[in-house]
């Protein structure tokens, strides 16, 4: 009746997972208790779980990624914790706890962090860059979101009820064939990133077919911000590469639920090809996540500067450079592996070529500050981290790129310092810069500096004292993943990782306050003109946040920097010249169809976990049935009427012609 | 939708000296469909290579099991062929039809298209049928789990594509040749065409190179 569900897949005997099950489940609870008691329900469910709006869906991304943020940073916690005191003793977690903990941290931070957290963004600013109002398919854009919270729900639902893969976050098999983990563990692994790998497949081609057709009028490429150039780049990797890793899940699940051979170790499976396609997916998303982030910094360095990109067109031809040469280097992940040395050459070179254009972007990022009007905001100070980190990074990873150097460096500490450098610094620094530089735009009110401030400077500081150490415990010979370790020189240095992570809590909790502090003191921070940082692109043109409809009128774009071009003509001329009659506008209707569908994906996924195959039937049927009442709809548009468009938009040129008087005065 | 070649903004835009071409706004909803549309598909394309691929590493991996060419019937395989190419013809027919709002030939079109599909996944099925009862099921060899999840994806696809079909039927039958409609018929037209087009790969390298292995 329940597979193999039962009631030892509940751990009773490890008080760790399920406490910390406990705590969450009460929250949820509590949560839950308090939206139904204060009324609250109908408006989530209209506002917020049924829009289709991409401001909406985008900032519900960037919440799940939050959210999954302090999970994975919990599991990292107790992984440095666990490494400090693990000297010559089991330290405080059992073995296979640990492989869980690592497993699930590695999976958690990549799909269901880093991911959605540049989904959200590219979500919430893109439409708005391109001066449209909204992105292609809206609906299939609410489906996309909510199949990513299916699968960060069932990574979590695996902490209490079975366990996680103890495999790592790329599942090698035959470590992970059914002969070796016979568990549901690696299930749950292979289940949460399918379902969350269509719904990043389904953003990934909403966004490309965005900004390939749908830009506003003038509006051409070598007009786009450079935000609109990464994401196309991003997701352009995401259409050619996720379907990679589908393809690989697939055969995995094959060989553990059918017996099928593609990668065991009997009747002629191959292991190595596991590798080429799981690698062959995987270098490209280290670039879908990065990319995005360079893009952020590029809006960030040259709005704080005040000055134009410096070298936009190098930009752009550097980003597609990236994107081409991404799929051309998988192979430097496995030198070790025994592909010679003639292969291990190209692969190796190939590798470092990758530093060329990123090169090219950082000294962009220099020449734009060069000779500017810099401001040292919160989202500018986490640029200028960046770029520090960022290039020690990007060093290791070209020492890691000469195969004689991998061969003593591959799978040490030096490794998990490489990837950190470059993930943290990169991607998780674009994320916060994007974060604070567009909270205004998406709320309307801006963020406190004071604590914006302080929480870049823990995790900055944070950053250095947990992950230098680790170099240099990898080129001590540490390798990773250990559970306990009895060399006396490493002890160290993982003591002060562990107090660096200390730094690092530090750092979210300033974080956390800040956005306390700044929901209290709204008021006082609220922007009306809809352009805190006196920006350049067309975000900045609508108000904060952006009516349903985003622009009333269609931006006319006549060059880079479009809405920094309209600002100075509007000084010369007067803002309100000549308004076009306002007209009805269409936008798409609310509709449920992400949130159920998502709904039997999870009821799906969990069964297929557990082999209860009634009730992947029954999942099955009710997706099926979603479909055809969605395919079924007559209306899925709604209309705005003139006036209404009118009166909204007559409030936003008001605040506008205010900040153009007051500019004019400066 | 014309595009207008216009002098460039020279001042407020340097690097726009010259003749631009200005671009002239969001395309038309039949445009970003099939647009969007063609972007799924080549993703989908990507998967089967991911499939091609596994297939030419695992070729040779019998595993003491049958080897490609003692086990293929290129007899089912060229009417399995020939089925699947004339749907192609009567799904354009179909198109066509949608396009001028004929719903007699639109059901006859869509008709044959969806026999002919049938007709298809039937010899698949008894083909692999077949294998399996022999005991060459996907479990014997690498080669052969390459095989069946090789061509039994394309299956897949056949029978979701015959899925969507039906619904396309019922669609015009009860809303008519409305817009949107219009967009899907035009989405399912590409699916099926594409399906047709991987059919072709599948045929060549599978069964063609396969039986010279
Ligand atoms: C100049 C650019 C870069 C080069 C030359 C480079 C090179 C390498 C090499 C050779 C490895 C394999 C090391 C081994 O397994 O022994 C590696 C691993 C890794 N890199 Fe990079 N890298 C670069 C940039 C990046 C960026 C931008 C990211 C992320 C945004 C990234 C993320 C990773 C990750 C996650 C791994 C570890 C994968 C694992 O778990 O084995 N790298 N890098
Ligand atoms: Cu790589």
């Amino acid at each position: 009746m329940l597979g193999k569900l039962d009631w030892s897949a509940i751990p009773f005997d490890q008080p760790i997972p399920l406490v910390a099950g406990a705590v969450v489940l009460v929250a949820i609870l509590a949560v839950l208790a308090w939206v139904v008691v204060k009324g609250h329900l109908p408006y989530l469910w209209s506002e917020w779980i049924t829009s289709v709006d991409h401001k909406r869906i985008g900032v519900m991304y960037v919440l799940l990624a939050s959210v999954m943020l302090l999970r994975g940073g919990s599991d990292a916690i107790m992984m440095r914790i666990q490494q400090a005191v693990a000297y010559q003793s089991q330290g405080y977690l059992p073995p296979e706890h640990y492989n869980q903990i690592f497993s699930a941290h590695g999976t958690i931070m990549i799909f269901f962090v880093a991911m959605p957290f540049v989904i959200g963004l590219m979500n919430l600013i893109v439409p708005l860059q391109l001066g449209v109002r909204d992105v292609a398919f809206p609906t299939l854009n609410s489906v996309g979101f909510w199949l990513t919270a299916t699968g960060a729900l069932l990574v979590n639902i695996s902490l209490v009820v079975g366990e996680f893969a103890r495999t790592g976050w790329l599942a090698f098999p035959p470590l992970s064939e059914l002969s070796y983990s016979p568990g549901v563990g690696v299930d749950y692994y292979a289940w949460s990133l399918q379902i969350s790998g269509v719904g990043t497949l389904v953003a990934g081609i909403n966004l490309v077919t965005t900004v390939l057709k749908l830009r506003t009028k003038g509006m051409n490429y070598l007009r786009m911000p450079m935000f609109c150039w990464t994401t196309l780049a991003s997701n352009l990797l995401i259409v050619a590469a996720f379907p990679i890793l589908t393809a690989t899940l697939a055969m995995l699940l094959l060989d553990r639920y059918l017996g099928f051979h593609f990668f065991t170790n009997e009747a002629g499976g191959n292991v190595m090809m596991f590798m080429n396609l799981i690698w062959a997916w995987g270098h490209p998303e280290v670039y879908i996540l990065v990319l995005p982030a360079f893009g952020i910094f590029s809006e960030v360095v040259s709005t704080f500067s005040g000055k134009a990109l410096f070298g936009y067109r190098s930009m752009v031809l550097a980003t597609m450079a990236i994107c081409v040469i991404s799929f051309m280097v998988w192979l430097h992940h496995f030198f070790t592996m025994g592909a010679g040395p003639d292969v291990n050459a190209i692969f190796g070179i190939a590798s470092m070529i990758i530093a060329v254009p990123t090169g090219v972007k950082i000294y962009n990022w220099l020449f734009t500050m060069y000779g500017g009007r810099i401001r040292f905001a919160t989202p500018m100070l986490w640029a200028i981290g960046f770029m520090v980190t960022f290039i020690i990074g990007g060093l290791t990873g070209v020492l890691l790129a000469v195969p004689p150097a991998d061969f003593i460096l591959h799978n040490s500490m030096f490794l998990v310092a490489h990837f950190h450098n470059v993930i943290i610094g990169g991607v998780l620094f674009g994320a916060f810069a994007g974060f604070e530089y567009w909270f205004p735009k998406a709320f309307g009110f801006r963020l406190d500096e004071r604590w914006g401030k302080a929480a870049f400077w823990f995790t900055f500081v944070g950053f250095f004292v947990t992950f230098m150490p680790l170099y240099i415990a990898g080129m001590l010979g540490m390798t990773r993943r250990m559970q306990h370790y009895d060399v006396a020189a490493w002890r160290p240095w993982m003591i002060v990782a562990a107090i660096g992570m200390a730094v690092l809590v530090i750092g979210v909790i300033c974080q956390i306050v800040q956005i306390v502090v700044s929901v209290r003191n709204r008021e006082a921070l609220r922007d009306r003109t809809g352009d805190p940082w006196d920006g350049r692109s067309l975000e900045w043109a609508t108000s904060s946040p952006p009516p349903a409809f985003n622009f009333a009128f269609n931006p006319d774009v006549r060059g880079e920097d479009a809405y920094w071009d309209m600002k100075v003509r509007a000084q010369q001329q007067s803002l309100d010249a000549d308004r076009p009659e306002y007209q009805d506008i269409e936008m798409p209707k609310n509709s449920p169809t992400g949130f159920v569908c998502a709904f039997f994906a999870t009821i799906m996924g969990f069964a297929l976990i557990w082999h209860i195959w009634w009730m992947v039937i029954l999942g099955g049927l009710g997706a099926f049935a979603t479909f055809v009442v969605f395919a079924w709809r007559d209306h899925d548009e709604y209309v705005i009427p003139a006036a209404e468009v009118a009166a909204i938009d007559r409030v936003n040129v008001e605040e506008r012609r205010g900040l153009v008087s007051m500019a004019g005065a400066v | 939708m014309a595009m207008t070649a216009t002098a460039g903004h020279a001042h407020a835009d340097p690097h726009h000296i010259g003749l631009v071409i200005e671009h002239p706004g969001p395309a038309s909803k039949r445009t970003v469909t099939a647009y969007g549309f063609w972007i799924f598909l080549l993703s989908d394309i990507v998967m089967f290579s991911c499939f091609f691929a596994a297939y030419a590493v695992l070729v040779g991996q019998t595993a003491g099991g049958p080897k490609a060419a003692e086990i293929f019937e290129p007899r089912y395989v060229a009417i399995e062929t020939v089925c699947l190419l004339l749907s192609s013809f009567t799904c354009g027919m179909a198109s066509i039809a949608a396009d001028v709002r004929n719903r007699f030939w639109f059901y006859l079109g869509m008709t044959v298209t969806c026999v002919l599909g049938l007709i298809f996944l039937v010899l698949e099925f008894r083909e692999f049928a077949n294998l399996v009862a022999r005991g060459y099921g996907p479990t014997r060899s690498a080669f052969l789990t390459a095989f069946f999840s090789l061509v039994g994806c394309h299956g897949l696809h056949v029978s979701a594509g015959v899925l969507w079909l039906l619904t396309m039927m019922a669609q015009v039958y009860a809303k008519g040749f409305r817009a949107d409609i219009l967009r899907r018929m035009l989405c399912f037209a590409l699916f099926w065409h594409a399906l047709d087009i991987i059919w072709v790969a599948v045929f060549s390298v599978v069964y063609l190179l396969g039986s010279a292995v």
